[in-house]
């Protein structure tokens, strides 16, 4: 058994209620650190809402309760005296819709940093960090003439790598993202895919994916979920050549849909 | 017989579809007929009073003769001064309830009240200023009870334009902040409120320049009959245009006849000006956002 804080993110029997809807039952995963970790299942199964749980961005609805705890580097983010703001500085989220903020594209990048910092660094400092993130995602070439110009005009490829270079700043833990390319082309997913691949061994990362060539290629280990449960959980190579359970190789196949 | 010939069925359509467009295109004229018969008489039997004196000068002679300069700058103050007392009540209203508050079911009725204030009676109003603001806060007539009073009674239509303001901000702009770690009111301020602050502030001053004709919550708080002098203060009664309009067709003998209409004329022009002022600004303002 590895050490605890092997782990980026370990959950204990965390269960989530939508109301009087169950979203997930039992759910105990521990996933490690550094590495790129894919989830898999079909639609409404509960990806999501595992991901935003462990950035407690789920609490904002007033009808969801949970049960059982999440640990980031072996600290419970879902005790009493845990800052929430602190927990999403160590936990970035990156959404279905690439969704920059309606600002510059240097506004865009130093905004989860001036929100962490109570002091303003220099100038120089600020383009440093702007710079350095854009670069982190590939994206300084590209901007570099124009990082006054408005981030939401920008193609949906720049926008969504926009998205991941804003959470660098501030040195998160953990990146989850939220099938992250649906809403790009394959060349675009292409090129974001190849990015996380870059990202990967500095952050952990969770991503959820409908496709399974993605999860495929792109994780080391994967996760399968079906109907609020976690089914399978073993390296990514392991579980797509041979997986434990019929169900995954039902899915994996395409036999769910 | 072509197959791209009308049939019977297809002819019997058409001639409905005719009907229809000219029952809704005439009712559209017959709504449009008076709109243009008031502004015309309107027009026609004022504009020749209007002239700089007219502006200028203070009703003289038993208000038979002279300007409306007095009731012209009260308008003025009153509408200013209400402005300035409902977009901050407002906003903050609008901004709790459509930011803050949770959506359970006192919201909702607190909404559901709001909706409903907008249809409390203008004299009902009138009665809670002169009750609240004349009498209890000790401000007697003056300027500040008058614009306070029509504060309030636009604060619900006020709330209402702001809110729609501020849920016309895409919902994944203040997504992407919280799950950055932003407070409520950082994300507030940073995106919500400069996307839709201008929005806002002319929404507001749309729905308050409507009040400018408003009678009866100022006549009891702080309009006077006559009064031929300017206001110093907010705590100064004033004329107002409205109740000066009231006063000289109802209530004084020998007005000659163009000089309520001149009032009418020039009520109506400085509605005009305030709401397509900012009509135009909105316009302007929404041509400009991308996103
Ligand atoms: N905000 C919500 N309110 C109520 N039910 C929800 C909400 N979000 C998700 N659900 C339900 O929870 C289940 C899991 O949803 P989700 O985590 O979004 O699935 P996935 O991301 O795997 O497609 C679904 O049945 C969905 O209908
Ligand atoms: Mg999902």
């Amino acid at each position: 058994m590895a050490e605890l804080a092997d782990y980026a993110i370990q959950s204990r029997d965390l269960n989530l209620w939508y109301g009087d809807f169950q979203a997930l039952f039992d759910v105990n995963l521990a996933i490690r650190r550094g590495i790129i970790t894919a989830m898999i299942g079909p639609s409404g199964c509960g990806k999501s809402t595992f991901l935003r749980s462990v950035n407690r961005i789920t609490e904002r609805l007033g009808y969801v309760r949970t049960t059982g705890s999440i640990d980031v580097l072996g600290q419970d983010i879902t005790a009493e005296v845990v800052e929430l703001t602190q927990v999403r500085k160590h936990v970035g989220m990156v959404f279905q819709r690439p969704n920059p903020l309606p600002l510059s594209i240097r506004k865009n990048i130093l905004f989860a940093y001036d929100l962490h910092h109570a002091e303003r660094p220099s100038a120089a400092q600020r383009d440093e960090i702007v710079e350095k993130a854009l670069r982190q995602v590939l994206l300084w070439d590209q901007v570099k003439d124009d990082l006054d110009g408005k981030a939401t005009t920008l193609s949906l490829e720049a926008q969504q790598k926009l998205c991941i270079a804003r959470l660098l700043p501030v040195k998160p833990t953990v990146l989850l993202m939220d099938e992250p390319c649906s809403a790009l082309d394959p060349e675009a997913t292409a090129a974001v895919e190849e990015l996380i691949w870059d990202l990967r061994g500095e952050y952990t990362i969770l991503i959820v994916t409908h496709n399974m060539a993605q999860a495929r290629r792109a994780s080391d280990e994967c996760i399968f979920m079906l109907m609020g449960k976690v089914l399978e959980h073993s390296e990514t190579a392991e579980m797509f050549v041979n997986p434990a359970k019929k169900e995954t190789a039902d899915y994996i196949e395409g036999r769910y849909g | 017989m072509s197959m791209f010939q009308a049939t019977e069925l297809n002819e019997r359509n058409k001639r409905k579809e005719k009907l229809f467009r000219l029952l809704f295109g005439g009712m559209t004229i017959l709504l449009i007929v008076p709109v243009v018969v008031i502004v015309a008489t309107l027009i026609a039997r004022g504009g020749p009073a209007l002239s700089w004196d007219f502006f200028f000068t203070a009703p003289s002679n038993g208000m038979t003769e002279g300007g409306v300069f007095p009731a012209l700058v009260g308008t003025l103050w009153i509408v200013a001064v209400a402005l300035i007392a409902s977009v901050p009540l407002g906003v903050a209203a609008a901004l709790y309830l459509s930011e803050y508050a949770p959506d359970n079911w006192l919201t909702r009725l607190i909404n559901l009240a709001i909706i409903n204030l907008a249809g409390v009676p203008s004299i009902v109003h009138a009665l809670f200023g002169v009750g609240a603001f004349v009498l209890f806060f000790r401000f007697g007539t003056s300027i500040l009870a008058a614009s306070l009073t029509l504060a309030i009674m636009t604060l619900p239509v006020v709330i209402v334009s702001t809110r729609e303001s501020l849920q016309a901000v895409p919902r994944a702009f203040r997504e992407a902040c919280w799950s950055m770690g932003a407070t409520r009111w950082q994300a507030i301020w940073n995106v919500v409120l400069p996307n839709s602050i201008s929005g806002i502030l002319t929404g507001v001053i749309l729905e308050v320049s409507r009040t400018v004709g408003e009678t009866a919550p100022i006549m009891f708080t702080g309009a006077a009959f006559f009064l031929p002098f300017l206001p110093e203060s907010v705590f100064d009664q004033t004329m107002a245009l409205s109740l000066h309009l009231f006063v000289i067709s109802t209530q004084v003998p020998g007005v000659p006849e163009h000089l309520p209409y001149g009032v009418a004329l020039t009520l109506m022009g400085i509605v005009v000006v305030l709401n397509s002022a900012s009509i135009a600004f909105r316009a302007y303002l929404r041509g400009k956002k991308k996103w």
